[in-house]
């Protein structure tokens, strides 16, 4: 399986395609309005379909009544929840799940119905005549409400009262870590949800092509606007019961996903399942509302957390609590309640660590994974913890910081494997070109220029550093088949065509193979054809989350170009007499390195391979490195081959007399290895600096009375070209040896830090913490008038995030957890030699002793 | 009751027979098939479904298709002219500013409308023409850096067109 | 996809045939002109309309014209972007231009009308629901139910008036015409209003609003604030308009000041405007004065933010807006 790394070192750059701002392979397609989304599809004798959703967060389904529906002309099919009865879910151990309710509907918009129709005006005629009985349960709406009401279960199948999972870790000696610190601080913070709002919503048109001959009765195509066909084709095949080998799943241009369309949706198994009962094409197109009903988004997570430092900034440990609202289905939760824990001791390099997270079912929309998954919610917490804990002691936010930053080439205190890292280098660079120095030193005069003028606005800047995974090191279900694999296919007039079930979602990962092989095979990008994200022709990729798939279907793909190079190679030194090592491809060309005049047209290269060889196909595949995690139960979120860093500075102009806070400019560090195309990463760098600046002033999925309050994008916030601040981006960092061509990833890690550098800024600013996101304006006011109250005054008193008291102790047994020796408090003492001293000792440390840093060059061929 | 109409788009003349209700959107991708003009919405708050009516930037979702008939429509796929690319859609797609492409689209069109009336616009001004456009992939930023890009492109070819004689001076 | 149910489409040419159109199809028929605000409402099921009068071709709607000296006609079918864009108005009742630009979105601005944004339909995020979230909730008075979700105990209607322009032609003295077959009549834009969420308008079904009048305006200034969350698309849920004439000593010859979305209809606050009137500005004075102002503010748990959030703003916000009118040197700055 790893034998991509025998193919180690790699081609030297300087590279033809990789790192040039090359347009993405389908700009020109999305530009003129060619591009074919999921609802752009329109079928001959297609039928429009649609779903009935529970009116109530809670009821018991008494009973159904559709025959009104049914007699209605131009009405052809209807289905419940008795039709689809099998239980599927994402996750394995999370099968929740039904198509439609059976028995209960648990949130508002819980599918109860699926109906076909000839129009879209027969279709919603005839889900208005479907007659539901209900009888109504009390619903439970907060993270505090399911805790206090274990008696009102929310799922059967939960162990104790409304949890879904909860999780309990301890790394290191934290008792004796919080020991030997001179100062504990703890805090409370709570994350408010909130929603992907791509701007497509979800569709899909499933498609039944009848077959008497075949025991089966035909097969199914399903188009749907989704990140992960490979999953939604596992889980439409169980339920439906239809073999795989009979499905087929394709995305089509996605129109933005971030998380939201990772799930396999009871929309898309309805209209499959109506496609087969009618026999005829159905599309089910949501409405905008849907999408906020159908989630999958941010958890809110309520967190506790508590720090031990020495006088000069050194952690001892830290002690991390979560307790995530996850909705009413399990989705991605229980890996979204391991995130929420897992990579703190990847930003900072903790000698002693304490984990525990509680996912909470509620009768909300289902929660899930949005970009971040689980992550932004505790890097909230941790960089205003930090930030309070710099003013607490009177250090300096960078020092402190830099005095814990993990080092490269490291394992963390819960046996996570660290490779290359730049975060230090991020800090600086964002410290430096935002010119926070200057900015601090100046404060003074400023504060006395805008008293002068009378002038309510203060401005503050506020720091933040984050880490994020470049793929997640186990699939979602267990399996030692590959991750990705790609294949490419040669044709003798010089065409090359890749196949691979990626799925670009817009952030580029179509290109990203275009590119990858493009650059191994010595040929322009534009030559080559890309096929990607459809079960049938495409081999397996787990799909566009967990920011994996530049590094693993670029791996995938690098391993495929080069053993089709290979032959090619081999064929041409054979005609050109030079040995195959001296052999170079480029420019479309296969040349000596020594004599580039003696050279091979690409297309004169393939078809001297293709008579040697026969037809010209190559595979290529890739799954992370076996050695990155600890073995404990649960090592298996967190892990990654390889992880991104990024450092945010946020300048926040705060009116003081409104509480409106406007971000003036975001600065964006992002080690993102090597750039494949700048002009696409610098991309994610901005868009994950908009979406973190949404999420950390105006976004929230919030909920009155039972109901999604604001369900449309006028009343839920997000940012218009009037708010979005300016950002700069700042590329760092050095090629991963991991990474295709040592590219990491760039989707989601710079979203981590935007919402506590703003956070940050805002205390700098006027001196106020809001410890809840987001941080809407009458939060902010609430707190100033609070701070500022005079005699006579009584204002309310300034927002305050409620602790959680538990009154039994935490419902998962404790693991505990030691990379396996002693030694671990002198830790954080040689951390502070730095970086590259650290490097040269590595060996010897005592990390090193039990695991020694990975190289991987040298660990090549072992597996 | 459908009723028979007639609309101009993108210069072409077409016959459609739509009932009352069907919104322009609808009848644009739904009966004419030009379905690069695309549906977030629904309700005249995301952007989407941009068309130009006249010249002028509106909400196709927001339309009826029986109020439009003397008007010339412009959607995406009017843009470019035989094959040829508009500037704009050009330098968004050089400069990385559709990123999904979902709201290409309705930016493009709303861009066009923008330097049409004002050939240099500032930073400022492309924000506020662009302001009924949501876009949740790119933070915006490339979008500006497509547009300034596209106007300094389009008016060089206005200079030349302009003094048809600089070209052949020595 | 959310979309619009069935109608019958109406297209008159003339005000007088729309009128008789809209006479004859009695109440079950609405008038629609730009259809920003009624069309997503109808998507919404807020209106079921058996027939649509389409207004666009009315050419007795368009067109902008008159002078500073003898005021200024603006046809209710002249959209928002060319009445925030008109050089008459732009100059001389900066306040309506402003009003007008801060509606929603450029592409809403090029389709809505005056007219329509004068007659906007109240909004509560209990009413501006879809159907489906309507009905999960059971309704509400304003369409389908019975009760006032915002103030259950509540015997009214607290849908609150969002329309940018309206405390602006409040604070300008504009009147309108309203055409029917019964015939016509020029009101007050004050007396187009009632304090009902349910029935804010007293304008009747077969009436059409025609054109706005705005008084002579030698010496006043005027403007307009918005508190609102985001730049554009949001509704207001504050809008200040004032507007003030000085004398040649400074004292304020008169003063205007009325408030958006705090309530049913725009709220005047006369009080606030007397406590000002003939007096010399000065920063405390006008601390007291937006504090009077405020008074007037009663918002309710039914739009973004909080209800006390919306109140502390709404002094800030009308000293703010008189701090403009009165120039940078005479701010009052923070406290």
């Amino acid at each position: 399986m790893d034998e991509w790394r025998r193919l180690q070192p790699r081609k030297a750059g300087p590279y033809r395609v990789v790192g040039q701002p090359l347009p993405k392979v389908d700009a020109y397609s999305t530009v003129t309005g060619r591009a074919v989304y999921a609802d752009d599809i329109m079928l001959p004798r297609m039928l429009y379909g649609g779903l009935l959703r529970s009116p109530h967060p809670h009821a018991r389904i008494l009973s159904i009544n559709t025959r009104k529906a049914r007699e209605l002309p131009g009405v052809l099919a209807i289905i419940t929840g008795e039709d689809l009865p099998r239980k599927y879910g994402i996750l394995p151990s999370s099968q929740d799940e039904t198509a439609l309710a059976i028995d209960k509907v648990r949130y508002v918009g819980d599918p109860v119905a699926a109906v076909a129709a000839v129009d879209p005006d027969t279709l919603e005629q005839a889900l208005r005549l479907i007659e539901v009985e209900y009888e109504v349960l009390p619903a439970l709406m907060s993270i505090d409400e399911a805790l206090a009401h274990p008696d009102i279960k929310i799922h059967e199948e939960a162990r104790t009262g409304n949890i879904h999972k909860a999780v309990s870790y301890e790394f290191g000696e934290v008792e004796a870590g919080f020991a030997a610190a001179d100062y504990v601080r703890e805090d409370w913070f709570y994350y408010e949800g909130n929603n992907h709002v791509p701007i497509e919503t979800h569709a899909c048109v499933a498609r039944w092509e009848p077959d008497p001959h075949d025991p089966v009765g035909g097969k199914l195509t399903l188009w749907s606007s989704t990140q992960t066909p490979h999953y939604v084709h596992r889980e439409v095949s169980k339920v439906l019961g239809i073999p795989p080998s009979h499905l087929r799943v394709i995305a089509p241009h996605v129109g933005g996903g971030f998380g939201g369309k990772s799930d396999p949706f009871s929309h898309e198994i309805c209209a499959c399942e109506l496609a087969r009962r009618t026999g005829r094409p159905v599309k089910i197109t949501c409405t905008r509302e849907e999408v906020f009903l159908i989630h999958r988004g941010r958890h809110p997570v309520k967190m506790w957390i508590k720090t031990g430092l020495k006088r000069d900034g050194t952690i001892t440990a830290m002690h991390f609590r979560s307790f995530l609202d996850g909705g009413a289905y399990g989705s991605y939760g229980v890996a979204t309640t391991y995130y929420t824990g897992a990579l703190q001791p990847v930003t900072y390099a903790l000698p002693a660590y304490k984990f525990e997270g509680m996912r909470l079912f509620t009768n909300k929309p289902p929660c899930g994974p949005k970009r971040g998954h689980g992550t932004p919610q505790p890097r909230f917490a941790v960089e205003v913890h930090l930030d309070k804990i710099a003013a607490d002691l009177g250090l300096d936010p960078i020092e402190l910081r830099k005095r814990n930053l993990v080092r490269p080439f490291s394992r963390t205190i819960n046996g996570l494997r660290i490779t290359s890292c730049a975060l230090e280098e991020c800090l600086e660079q964002v410290v430096a070109r935002s010119g926070w120095r200057e900015f601090q030193a100046a404060r003074p005069a400023r504060e006395a220029e805008a008293e002068r003028r009378f002038s309510p606005v203060r401005y503050g800047m506020g720091l933040a550093v984050s880490t994020y995974i470049c793929g997640a090191g186990k699939p979602i279900y267990w399996n030692d088949m590959p991750h990705s694999a790609v294949q490419i296919r040669l044709d003798r007039g010089g065409g090359v065509t890749v196949y691979c079930g990626a799925t670009d979602i817009g952030q580029g990962s179509t290109s990203v193979l275009a590119y990858i092989v493009a650059e191994e095979l010595g040929v322009e990008p534009e030559r080559i054809h890309l096929e990607t994200a459809d079960t049938t022709l495409t081999p397996v990729d787990l799909g566009s989350y967990s920011s994996r798939v530049t590094f693993m279907a670029g791996n995938a793909a690098i391993q495929a170009a080069r053993r089709l190079k290979e032959l090619l190679h081999s064929a041409a030194a054979e005609r050109l007499r030079v040995p195959p090592d001296r052999l170079e491809s480029g420019d479309g060309c296969i040349y000596s390195v020594d004599d580039p005049q003696v050279a091979l047209s690409f297309e004169q290269a393939v078809q001297l391979a293709e008579a040697r060889y026969g037809a010209l196909v190559s595979a290529g595949s890739y799954a992370p490195p076996e050695d990155i995690h600890g073995d404990f139960k649960g090592a298996g979120v967190g892990p990654s081959p390889a992880y991104s860093y990024s450092a945010c500075v946020a300048l926040v102009a705060v009116d003081s007399e409104t509480g409106e806070v406007k971000v003036e400019k975001l600065w964006l560090a992002h080690d993102v290895g090597q750039a494949i195309n700048p002009l696409l990463v610098a991309g994610q760098v901005e868009g994950s600096a908009y979406m973190g600046y949404g999420e950390a002033l105006m976004e929230q999925q919030i909920f009155r009375k039972g109901r999604h309050k604001i369900p449309s994008i006028l009343d839920y916030k997000i940012p218009t070209t009037l708010d979005t601040p300016e950002i700069e981006t700042i590329l760092v960092g050095q090629p991963d040896e991991e990474g295709p061509f040592g590219g990491k990833e760039a989707g989601q890690g710079p979203l981590l830090p935007v919402m506590p550098a703003i956070a940050n800024a805002i205390y700098n600013a006027v001196g106020i913490r809001i410890d809840e996101v987001p941080i809407t304006p009458d939060k902010v006011l609430r707190a100033l008038k609070a701070a500022r109250s005079e005699p006579g005054e009584r204002p309310l008193p300034p927002p305050r995030v409620t602790p959680i008291a538990l009154s039994e102790p935490w419902p998962a047994r404790l693991i505990r957890w030691s990379p396996g020796h002693a030694g671990l408090a002198e830790q954080p003492l040689k951390l502070m030699n730095g970086h590259r001293q650290y490097q040269e000792q590595g060996e010897s440390t005592p990390q090193g002793a039990a695991t020694p840093p990975s190289r991987l060059p040298q660990k090549g061929g072992t597996a | 009751m459908r009723e028979l109409i007639t609309l101009r788009v993108n210069g072409e003349r077409y016959e459609v027979a739509v009932l009352p209700h069907r919104t322009l959107l609808e009848v644009l991708r739904e009966d004419l098939g030009l379905i690069g003009t695309k549906h977030g919405c629904e309700l005249g708050e995301c952007g989407a479904c941009t068309v130009l009516l006249d010249g002028v930037p509106v909400l196709s979702c927001l339309t009826l298709p029986l109020e439009v008939q003397g008007a010339e429509i412009t959607t995406i796929e009017g843009l470019e002219e035989r094959g040829r690319l508009h500037p704009l859609q050009e330098a968004f797609a050089e400069l990385g500013a559709a990123q999904c492409g979902y709201c290409t689209p309705g930016m493009l069109l709303s861009a066009a409308a923008l330097l049409r009336q004002n050939p240099r616009p500032t930073r400022e001004e492309i924000k506020q023409a662009l302001a009924g456009n949501l876009c949740r992939c790119t933070g915006y930023t490339k979008i500006y850096e497509a547009i300034e890009a596209a106007a300094r492109r389009l008016s060089a070819v206005h200079e030349d067109e302009r003094q048809p004689d600089a070209a052949l001076q020595p | 996809m959310l979309r619009l149910p069935p109608f019958r489409y109406l297209a008159p040419r003339t005000l007088s045939e729309a009128t008789r159109l809209l006479a004859e199809e009695g109440p079950a028929a609405m008038p629609v002109a730009g259809g920003t605000d009624l069309l997503p409402n109808m998507k919404r099921r807020q209106f079921t309309p058996a027939a649509l009068v389409g207004l666009r071709r009315l050419h007795e709607l368009k067109g902008i014209s008159g002078s500073p000296e003898v005021g200024v006609r603006i046809g209710a079918g002249e959209t928002l972007t060319s009445v925030s864009t008109h050089p008459l108005i732009r100059t001389h009742y900066p306040a309506l231009a402003l009003a007008a630009a801060a509606v929603s979105t450029p592409q809403l601005r090029n389709a809505g009308t005056i007219g329509g944004n004068i007659l906007l339909d109240t909004r509560c995020n209990y009413y501006n629901q879809t159907e489906f979230w309507r009905h999960s909730i059971g309704y509400c008075m304003k369409r389908d139910g019975s009760i006032c979700l915002v103030a259950p105990g509540s015997p009214r209607c607290w849908a609150i008036s969002s329309a940018d322009t309206v405390p602006v032609l409040v604070v300008l003295q504009a009147r309108v015409r309203l055409v029917s077959v019964r015939g016509e009549r020029e009101i007050p834009i004050q007396e187009l209003f009632r304090d009902d969420g349910m029935r804010p308008y007293t304008r009747e079904t077969d009436e059409i609003l025609s054109e706005i009048w705005l008084p002579p305006a030698p010496g006043w200034r005027s403007t307009y604030l918005k508190l609102r969350r985001r730049g554009s698309f949001d509704f207001p849920i504050l809008g200040v308009a004032a507007a003030l004439r000085r004398e040649q000593d400074g004292r304020i010859g008169d003063v205007r000041i009325a408030l958006g979305a705090v309530a049913s209809h725009p709220v005047e606050a006369e009080e606030a405007m007397a406590h000002l009137r003939g007096q010399q500005p000065t920063p405390a004075l006008l601390q007291e004065v937006a504090a009077l102002a405020a008074k007037r503010a009663r918002p309710l748990d039914n739009a973004d933010l909080t209800i006390t959030y919306r109140k502390q703003l709404t002094p800030v916000y009308v000293r703010r807006a008189l701090d403009l009118l009165l120039g940078a040197e005479q701010g009052s700055g923070a406290k």
